[in-house]
């Protein structure tokens, strides 16, 4: 059985358009509270991951550890939650991409320390291996070296338990290339790329039975001191990205055709 | 004074790989602009023809042994730790590749300092070092700095010229790591790599070909037409030997049970939870949607689509030429025309 502490934090909506503004507290974005907000979607495939290896090894369980303002944790639990088993640990702090990644980590940690029956022998760090806000690809690392573990892995879109616990994990490294690697058993750190799942449906029975849990965690969340003083930010500016697109439209086939090539042959 | 330490893993030859090279002329720049010495760390089996290679950049310090060879988290971390401590880093520039990003966090963890990935440039602006990297999936850009050290990065692919300095005879001072049993519960079996001829988001080609979900979705006559839609993608790649990258919908339609163009994996994937290519030219086809789709577009220099819709979100401002078309009568041509 395994004890699955799954990281996930919430990002903006992808399709919502970001402003970067420098605040009191330092870089945010631009209405950051009022911009709607999604489980990070590599976090959100972890949390997939980590429900169906509980379903199928007996006895495990699922942690869901989040940083994040609480009130924005309470919406969007409303969607999570229905998608899979889990009980839910906060830390109410930023839930910013400006933050340190070391600092997150060390909030993450502490939260994690406090879960109660929470066995380090069985324990299987999961969470996305970047993030869509930070994107730093760091910060589990950094949580794995705090909590002692020595076996990471990221990128991963395939776990395999074997009959005796033992891992085998598909990660992604260059080329389009898989290194497959086996490991004793847990205790071990995976930051997953995309998975093999799909989303799951909602399920509102999977939702009423998480959200008993959800309300006392979010009173009990504990305020998390994630600063990022260590990052002295000397710009933070948006990409110039408008194109002049040209379009071309009731020309014939052969003619887009042709120009196609002769711009791949150029 | 900073002393800046290249770190990287050697390739199964001992050679430096591409990444690393980059990397590496990161480094230099950033030592050269700052004045400050430079050092190269290397681990691996045998880090000689490395060790060569760099010998004009600085003081070169190895981990070698067996236990050294495979990408395993454990040894590895111990590697670049020992590394960093002999070298007296307090920056330290690696490869954003596979085996260094899954490790050198750890490192920095265990040596107090903090880290950046994802750099894409590093430079000395008023005598400290600067660094450039995106937020928010490339979304925004941001120019830090910081005072903390050890100050780890880890420098993208495709953002600087491979060092080519001249080979000479380094003088390598070895460093000593123990590796206890607790470094080897992890074991790496094996590298699945795709045959030559399977197409995949290979960093080396000019093109990257995106199929969109149009492909499987019913046409004029009512009907869907997959096959025909995977023998024209697989036409085009073979002839033009682009890298094939796909939306996320279309991924996905094959966990869902969907008919799906069944060469396509996660690993094609592009955009916000796939890979952001930096390509030199992109094609995309039957592609829908907007911020999802330009993040894994953002590096690509030259874009055209081809679509039906000719107010598409994604072409619209984010692509040079957009053909309102249909995508299977064009790319038929394009075949034929490619021969």
């Amino acid at each position: 059985m395994f004890h699955i502490v799954v990281c996930g934090g919430i990002v903006p909506d992808p399709l919502q358009t970001l402003e970067p503004v420098k605040g009191p507290a330092g870089w945010g974005l631009k209405n950051e509270l009022m911009l709607p907000s999604v489980l990070d979607p590599w976090a959100s495939h972890a949390l997939y991951e980590a429900a169906h290896l509980a379903k199928t090894v007996a006895g495990s369980k699922v942690w869901l550890v989040s940083l994040g303002p609480k009130a924005k944790l309470q919406q969007l639990m409303m969607t999570v939650a229905q998608k899979a088993p889990f009980e839910l640990v906060v830390a109410d702090g930023p839930a910013s991409g400006f933050t340190d990644s070391f600092e997150v980590a060390e909030a993450l940690h502490a939260v994690i320390a406090g879960i109660a029956g929470l066995d380090a022998s069985k324990l299987l760090v999961f969470g996305g291996w970047q993030s869509a806000s930070r994107g730093s690809g760091s910060t589990l690392q950094i949580l794995g070296e705090k909590l002692g573990i020595a076996d990471h892995f990221q990128g991963v879109d395939k776990l395999t338990v074997g009959a005796d616990g033992s891992l085998e994990i598909m990660e992604r490294v260059e080329g389009g290339a898989y290194q497959i690697s086996t490991c004793s058993g847990a205790p071990a750190v995976l930051g997953w790329a995309t998975g093999e799942l799909p989303e799951p449906p909602n399920n509102p029975q999977v939702g009423m039975a998480n959200m008993r849990l959800v309300m006392p965690a979010l009173q009990k969340a504990k305020p998390a001191a994630v600063k990022a003083d260590a990052i002295d930010y000397q710009s933070v500016t948006l990409p110039a990205q408008k194109r002049e697109t040209r379009v071309v439209k009731d020309t014939p086939v052969d003619v887009i055709a042709q120009e196609i090539v002769d711009w791949l042959k150029n | 004074m900073e002393t800046i330490l290249f770190i990287s893993p050697v390739a199964a030859d001992g050679s430096l790989p591409k990444a690393s090279l980059e990397a590496l002329t990161a480094a230099k720049t950033l030592a050269e602009g700052l004045g400050a010495p430079l050092a190269v760390g290397l681990f691996g089996a045998d880090v000689a023809p490395a060790a060569a290679a760099a010998a004009a950049c600085g003081q070169v310090y190895a981990v070698t042994g067996e236990a050294f060879a495979p990408a395993r988290y454990a040894t590895d971390a111990a590697a670049m730790e020992a590394l960093a401590k002999a070298a007296g880093a307090t920056i330290i520039v690696a490869a954003d590749d596979s085996r260094v990003s899954r490790a050198l966090p750890g490192v920095a963890a265990r040596l107090g300092g903090r880290i950046d990935a994802h750099v894409t440039a590093v430079a000395a602006k008023d005598g400290k070092a600067v660094a450039t990297r995106g937020f928010y999936r490339q979304r925004m850009t941001a120019e830090l700095t910081r005072t903390a050290r050890p100050w780890c990065l880890t420098v993208s692919a495709g953002c600087y010229a491979a060092y080519d300095g001249a080979p000479g005879q380094a003088a390598v001072t070895a460093v000593d790591v123990a590796v206890i049993p607790a470094m080897t519960r992890t074991t790496v079996k094996a590298i699945v790599a795709p045959s030559a001829d399977e197409q995949t988001i290979r960093p080396d080609a000019t093109t990257l070909f995106v199929a969109g979900a149009g492909w499987t979705k019913k046409q004029a006559d009512g009907a869907p037409h997959t096959a025909e839609a995977g023998q024209l993608i697989l036409g085009f790649l073979g002839a033009s030997k682009a890298s094939l990258g796909s939306s996320k919908s279309l991924v996905d339609m094959g966990g869902e049970g969907e008919a799906v163009l069944p060469f396509l994996t996660h690993l094609h994937q592009v955009g916000q939870t796939g890979s952001t290519p930096r390509h030199q030219k992109g094609l995309a086809t039957c592609c829908h949607g907007e911020e999802p789709h330009v993040v894994g577009w953002r590096f690509i220099t030259e874009r055209r689509a081809v679509n039906l819709d000719a107010a598409c979100g994604w072409a619209q401002g984010k692509a040079d030429v957009l053909y309102v078309a249909d995508a299977f009568a064009v790319m038929k041509k394009v075949n034929e025309l490619l021969g």
